[in-house]
């Protein structure tokens, strides 16, 4: 089922003593097409959980419509939306047992979806099976641990078909080693499953990992949508650029003049098409190759082994702070305070100064 | 070690003494004094031990009386004020705008006087040479016959008296409850509601067990709070129970200590301890039952 959402804009109203009103999710125009896994990604506070909520129905939205396939589900109570959805803390009942927490939307049926007991326990099995949890099926949600209870929620939010899977932060409860595993399971379980999902993160490895495609979102406003590495190898602004990368982007202060990029007085890079000005630059940790005659200089500080590569930490005067770069480890033979850099041209993206927006060259 | 533990026994000091000199050594006496028989205070004599003091507050009728009031006022006041408190609760839960007024209008008899709200039940009801009290204009309005609620039949003075005991238990138990409701996670019901729940459902299945401690806790504490009734009896019904019929276990064991048929410290004893293994047994029938309908 494929979910759309057209003009869609959520506002909080003002409250009393200064709280001022706030658009947390502002005119949503995006369709996710149907059996995709979709991630919404933005630091806290940028609108994904309202608009997460907004599909589920549990928020109404200011105006907008939201669409599941060709049916306005706009006006109609999360009830009546077949929707699916995980929360941040699970919310699992905290009395009942897995296998009473994972039939209880069943036993909630009445009329002619009424099911029988044996229906009942053949739909749990089904999805106890799906996210491997046949063995705590008769624990209580204290008795296990928080990848098991994240599965039960997963588990409860399947077991009655939805037509759209939503996960509100489905990972940020867990540890770094049960985070790496759980985000593969959830990838497996919607192939398996073929459910459109949604899901919200703040995680940016975590949504660009496991998604067929990504939604960046800042302050209420969708910043860019399209598949993972597209948006890392072309983000349309300095917003996405830095928001996504591990190590993060590097920003540099530059100005073109003849077709030519300069940082640092230095003419670094060939730059056809591009306005003469000032820029700023964001050059990509892995877009420096150490060069002994390269364009770019800058005061060498330390390297961070890590193994396969090597961070080299620098600084340069058109940077705040230092930057890093991460290359071979074979090819890091660095002696003496200054280090001299090539750039790779597809890892270096111009950005206006007072915008942010991408300003587009070609080699 | 040794060291650390006399330092703790040390500490443990002042607050066992007080325990132990006005708590736990009255408690031995009390226990004491019902076996021996006879005991005159003035002369701290007595005549031999066994079980008279028991048999002779057994057979009182005046103990009986007492026995049955307290019986009666439990079973209909506990039920009936936690019930009320309950439904106050969820409806105080369900309104957002004025909730903080109600919740203090609610809340003001557990802060007023019992004697004062005493009075004003005498108000209502009383019925004196120059009025019949409103509850009788009432009755009269709807076409009825006069009663006397406070000194007339037994069922009218049993009636206004469990009416007065809810009406002052009843705020601590909103109090409780309504704090046990906000305190259950709201994505709960976020969660019930996704998955269609029916309101009932989303109450007996979700609200119910998540305060279920709550309740089991107002119920132990309501029912040894009711064994121990008295003070509201006298704001009712004055000091000398034993002629209004009314009197309670408690108000038994003062009038055999200091009632003008007092100065039976072996008989009140006796009372006491019948009144504490009431207490006890039903107290241990309550945690028996909450053990298995409490989740977690």
């Amino acid at each position: 089922m494929k979910v759309v959402l057209q003009e869609l804009t959520k506002t909080f109203p003002a409250g009393g003593r200064g709280v001022e009103a706030v658009t947390a999710v502002n005119n949503f125009n995006i369709e996710f097409p149907d059996g995709t896994l979709v991630g919404l990604l933005g630091p806290s506070g940028c609108g994904k959980s309202t608009a997460l909520n907004l599909i589920s129905g549990l928020l109404a939205p200011t105006s907008g419509k939201i669409f599941f396939g060709d049916e306005d589900v706009t006006a109609l109570p999360p009830e009546k939306r077949g929707v699916g959805l995980v929360f941040q803390s699970y919310a699992l009942y905290p009395h009942l047992t897995a296998r009473q927490n994972i039939a209880f939307p069943l036993e909630n049926l009445r009329g002619k979806d009424r099911l029988s007991k044996a229906d009942i326990e053949k739909r749990v099995a089904e999805a106890a099976k799906l996210v491997q949890i046949e063995n705590v099926l008769d624990r209580k949600p204290k008795e296990m641990s928080g990848g098991q209870q994240q599965r039960v929620a997963i588990a409860r939010a399947l077991v009655k078909l939805p037509k759209v899977l939503l996960l509100d932060e489905p990972l940020s409860n867990l540890d770094a080693r049960l985070r790496l595993q759980t985000r593969e399971e959830l990838r497996r379980i919607q192939q398996e499953t073929g459910i459109t999902t949604v899901f919200v993160t703040h995680d940016q490895e975590e949504a660009m990992s496991i998604s067929d495609s990504i939604v960046v979102m800042n302050a209420g406003v969708i910043q860019q949508h399209g598949r993972p590495q597209s948006v890392y190898d072309d983000p349309c602004n300095l917003f996405v650029a830095k928001f996504l990368g591990n190590p993060a982007i590097n920003i540099f202060d530059g100005e073109v003049k003849n077709e030519k990029l300069f940082i640092a007085g230095e003419a670094v890079l060939d730059v056809k098409g591009a306005p003469e000005g000032k820029v700023t630059v964001g050059i990509r940790p892995e877009g420096f190759v150490i060069s002994e005659n390269g364009a770019m200089s800058a005061e060498f500080r330390q390297l961070e082994v890590m193994g396969r590569d090597v961070s080299v930490v620098f600084e340069s005067s058109a940077a705040q702070g230092r930057s890093r770069a991460i290359v071979d480890a074979s090819s890091a033979s660095v002696s003496g305070t200054r280090i001299c850099f090539e750039l790779k041209r597809e890892k270096v993206h111009l950005f206006s100064p007072e915008t942010g927006e991408r300003i587009c060259f070609n080699g | 070690m040794e060291k650390n533990n006399r330092k703790g026994w040390l500490y443990l000091l002042p607050a066992a003494a007080f325990l132990g000199v006005f708590m736990i050594y009255p408690l031995v006496d009390v226990f004491v004094y019902s076996f021996e028989e006879g005991y005159n205070s003035a002369s701290q004599s007595f005549f031999g031990v066994g079980l008279y003091n028991y048999s002779y507050v057994l057979r009182d009728p005046y103990f009986l009386q007492a026995l049955k009031n307290t019986f009666i006022l439990v079973i209909i006041t506990v039920p009936l004020s936690t019930g009320l408190a309950l439904i106050i609760s969820l409806m105080l839960a369900s309104i957002e705008k004025v909730r903080g007024f109600f919740q203090t209008v609610y809340f003001l008899p557990y802060v007023t006087n019992t004697l004062a709200v005493g009075l004003v039940f005498m108000i209502l009801f009383k019925k004196t040479a120059y009025s019949d009290g409103l509850i009788n204009l009432l009755i009269h309005f709807f076409g009825g016959e006069s009663v006397d609620f406070i000194t007339g039949p037994y069922w009218a003075k049993m009636l206004v008296l469990c009416l007065y005991t809810v009406w002052i238990v009843m705020p601590f138990k909103i109090l409780i409850l309504t704090s046990a409701l906000a305190s259950v996670e709201k994505t709960y019901y976020d969660a019930a509601r996704i998955d269609a729940t029916p309101r009932w459902r989303v109450f007996t299945k979700i609200t119910l067990p998540m305060i279920s401690p709550m309740i089991f806790y107002l119920i132990i504490t309501g029912f040894i709070g009711a064994f121990k009734a008295y003070s509201d009896a006298v704001a009712l019904f004055g000091t000398d129970l034993n002629a209004a019929e009314m009197n309670t276990l408690v108000g038994y064991i003062y009038d055999m200590l200091y009632g003008n048929s007092g100065g039976y410290p072996s008989y009140a004893s006796a009372a006491a301890i019948i009144l504490f293994a009431i207490v006890l047994t039903i107290t241990c029938i309550n945690l028996m039952i909450s053990r298995d309908n409490v989740h977690y």
